[in-house]
C-alpha cells in the first residue's frame, strides 16, 4: 500500500514567497527522511514553495481564471509530502507519528489510489492516464 | 485484531529488526536475540492496551529486550561459575561485557548490527528455504503464519524451518559479524540471492492466487532498499535493487484480466509504474558508478533498455545484445544464451536468432526447458515455417508444468496452419 503523508504547516498559507524552513528544522527533517530511507519504505518526497509564490486556477463556468497567491480564503495549505510504501494504514500512522513536527504542524495521512482500485468502466475511461504519468515522470 | 493490536503490529514491523539486531550484539546469538525481542513484544501486548502506546515505542521495546538480555547474561555467568569454568571463559566474558556496554551506549551502531543480522540470516550453512524464512522473520518482521501463506506451505513447516535454522546457527557458533575480504563477496552474493529468491517467489505467481505473494515482491524490494543504505559501496546491491524496481514496475501489466501472462513486448506500457522505473534507473546509475559490477547490474541494464523504450518498437536491441554478451562472459548460462538469441533475432533478423537457438538444442541443461522450443517456434513462425513452428509449440506445451503457459502454447500451436 502506498500512502501520502501530507504536511500542513499552519501559517504557511500566508507566508512570504521566499520563506524557507530554518536550518535546525531542516537538519531534524533530514534525519527523519533518512530513517524512512533506511527502513526501505520511502518512495518519494518533496517540499513546496509557499502559496504566495503560486497561483490558483479556478474554473467557474468552465472558464479558467488565474488568481495569484496568497489566497485569503485558504485556512490551511500543503507544505510538502512523503510517499511511502507500507503494509498497513497503521504502519503509515506509526511513521507519521515519528515526524519531527512543531505545535503548528499537522500531517494528513492518505492512501494513494491504485489503478486496480477503480471499477473496470473507470479503468477504461482512465486509459492513458498512466501514460500521462509516464510523460511527466520520465 | 483490535486497533491497539494493529498499532502494536505496525510498531513491531518497523522496530523488530533493529531490536533483534541490538540484542544479538549483546548475546551474540541471533536465535536467542529473536526470542528476547519476542518477549518484549509480549510485554507490550500486555501493557500497552492499558497504558496506551508510549511516545517512543521502539525505545520502550528495545529497553525491555535489553533488560532481558542482561538477565540472561547474568544467569549464564552464574551457571558458568557453578560449572567452575571461570578460568578459560574469563576472557570471553570480558569481551561480552565490553560489547554489552557499548550496546547500551551506541545506538548509531544499529546499521552495522542490521547488516550483521542480514548476513547471519543468509548464512550459507543454512538451506536456501531456511535463509528465506529466517530473513523474512528477522528482518521483515513477518509472522510464521504470514510466511506460510506467502509460500503456500503449512505454518508448522515454516516454524520448524526457523527453529532448525536458529539451532544450526547456534551449534555452528556462527559469529555475529559481517565477514571481511573474500568471504564478504561470497556471503554478500548469498544475501542478494536470498532477496532475489523472495522477490521471484512473489513475481512468479499470477495475480489473485494469494494476496501475500505480490507482497513478497514488495518485501524483497524494501529489504533491498534497506541494504542499499547499509552497504552503499556495493555495486551489485544497487544492481539488484534496480532490477527489482524495474521488474516490479511491470507487475500490473504482465497479466491479463483472467490472469493469463502477457509477454514483455505485448504489454500495455501505459500500465507500467513509472515511479518505480524512475527509482530503478537511478539505482542502476548508482551501480554503474561503482566498481565490481556483476550479473545483477547487467540484468538491470537490460531491464532498463526495455523500461526506457516508450514502445516495443523503440527498443535498442543492439545495446541489449551487447549487454547479453557481457552477461554471458560472467555467467556462461545457456538460459542467458537463449535470451541473447531472442535479442539477436530482434537486432539482426529472425534467421540469425534461430541459428543461435538451434545451436542450443544440443545443450543438456536446456533439454527439458520449455522456453527453448517456445523461442524456436516463435522464430520459425516469423520465418514462415508454419509446420515446424507448430511442432515446437506442441513440444513447449508438453514440457511446461504451468497450466496457463500450457494453454498459451497450445493456442499458438493451433494458430500455425
Amino acid at each position: 500500500m502506498r500512502f501520502m503523508m501530507l504536511v500542513i504547516p499552519k501559517g504557511y498559507e500566508s507566508a512570504e514567497p521566499g520563506k524557507m524552513p530554518d536550518a535546525e528544522h531542516v537538519a531534524e527533517m533530514m534525519k527523519y527522511n533518512e530513517s524512512l530511507q533506511k527502513a526501505g519504505v520511502l518512495l518519494a518526497l518533496d517540499g513546496l514553495h509557499p502559496p504566495s509564490a503560486g497561483v490558483r486556477v479556478s474554473f467557474k463556468n468552465k472558464k479558467p481564471t488565474v488568481t495569484d497567491g496568497p489566497f485569503a480564503e485558504a485556512k490551511e495549505c500543503l507544505g510538502g509530502y512523503w510517499m511511502i510504501q507500507v503494509k498497513s494504514k497503521e504502519e503509515a500512522i506509526a511513521w507519521a507519528s515519528r515526524a519531527p513536527m512543531g505545535d503548528n504542524e499537522i500531517i494528513e495521512v492518505r492512501q494513494v489510489q491504485e489503478f486496480d482500485d477503480f471499477p473496470s468502466d473507470v479503468q477504461q475511461a482512465a486509459d492513458g492516464f498512466k501514460e500521462m504519468q509516464a510523460a511527466t515522470k520520465s | 485484531m483490535n486497533d491497539i493490536q494493529r498499532a502494536i503490529d505496525a510498531v513491531w514491523r518497523i522496530e523488530s529488526a533493529k531490536i533483534i539486531a541490538t540484542v544479538a550484539r549483546m548475546v551474540r546469538e541471533v536465535g536467542l536475540a529473536e526470542e528476547l525481542a519476542q518477549d518484549a513484544l509480549v510485554a507490550a501486548l500486555e501493557r500497552w492496551p492499558q497504558t496506551g502506546i508510549p511516545t517512543k515505542p521502539g525505545a520502550w521495546l528495545t529497553t525491555v529486550a535489553k533488560h532481558s538480555a542482561i538477565d540472561h547474561l547474568r544467569r549464564r555467568k552464574l551457571l558458568e561459575r557453578k560449572h567452575e569454568e571461570l578460568g578459560r571463559e574469563l576472557e570471553a566474558e570480558l569481551e561480552t561485557a565490553a560489547s554489552f556496554a557499548d550496546a547500551m551506549n551506541q545506538d548509531e551502531d544499529i546499521d552495522d548490527d542490521l547488516l550483521r543480522l542480514l548476513f547471519v540470516a543468509c548464512h550459507p550453512i543454512l538451506s536456501p528455504e531456511a535463509r528465506v524464512a529466517l530473513t523474512l522473520r528477522l528482518l521483515g518482521g513477518l509472522t510464521t503464519d504470514e510466511i506460510a501463506r506467502a509460500f503456500l506451505i503449512s505454518e508448522a513447516t515454516v516454524a520448524q524451518r526457523i527453529v532448525r535454522a536458529k539451532r544450526t546457527l547456534a551449534e555452528a557458533k556462527v559469529p555475529f559479524e559481517v565477514p571481511r575480504a573474500e568471504e564478504r563477496t561470497e556471503r554478500l552474493a548469498s544475501v542478494l540471492a536470498v532477496l532475489y529468491l523472495i522477490f521471484n517467489e512473489g513475481y512468479a505467481a499470477t495475480a489473485g492466487e494469494s494476496w501475500m505473494r505480490p507482497s513478497l515482491c514488495e518485501e524483497a524490494l524494501r529489504l533491498g532498499r534497506m541494504l542499499a543504505e547499509l552497504a552503499p559501496q556495493e555495486a551489485e546491491v544497487h544492481g539488484l535493487v534496480a532490477l527489482m524496481e524495474i521488474q516490479a514496475s511491470r507487475l500490473r501489466a504482465r497479466s491479463g484480466p483472467d490472469g493469463e501472462p502477457i509477454l514483455l513486448l505485448e504489454q500495455d506500457r501505459s500500465r507500467w509504474d513509472y515511479l518505480l522505473i524512475g527509482r530503478g534507473l537511478s539505482a542502476l546509475k548508482r551501480a554503474e558508478g561503482l566498481a565490481d559490477q556483476g550479473s545483477y547490474t547487467l540484468q538491470a541494464a537490460i531491464a532498463a533498455c526495455h523500461a526506457r523504450a516508450r514502445t516495443a518498437q523503440e527498443t535498442d536491441w543492439k545495446l541489449i545484445v551487447g549487454l547479453y554478451d557481457a552477461l554471458l562472459r560472467q555467467t556462461q548460462s545457456p538460459i542467458v544464451e537463449l535470451n541473447r538469441a531472442v535479442a539477436v533475432s530482434m537486432a539482426d533478423g529472425h534467421a540469425a536468432g534461430l541459428a543461435l537457438a538451434d545451436a542450443l538444442t544440443e545443450n543438456e541443461i536446456l533439454r527439458n526447458y520449455h522456453l527453448l522450443p517456445c523461442v524456436r517456434g516463435d522464430l520459425l513462425l516469423k520465418l514462415g515455417r508454419q509446420a515446424e513452428a507448430r511442432a515446437e509449440f506442441e513440444r513447449a506445451a508438453a514440457l511446461t508444468r504451468n497450466l496457463r503457459e500450457q494453454a498459451l502454447m497450445l493456442k499458438r500451436a493451433k494458430a500455425c496452419s
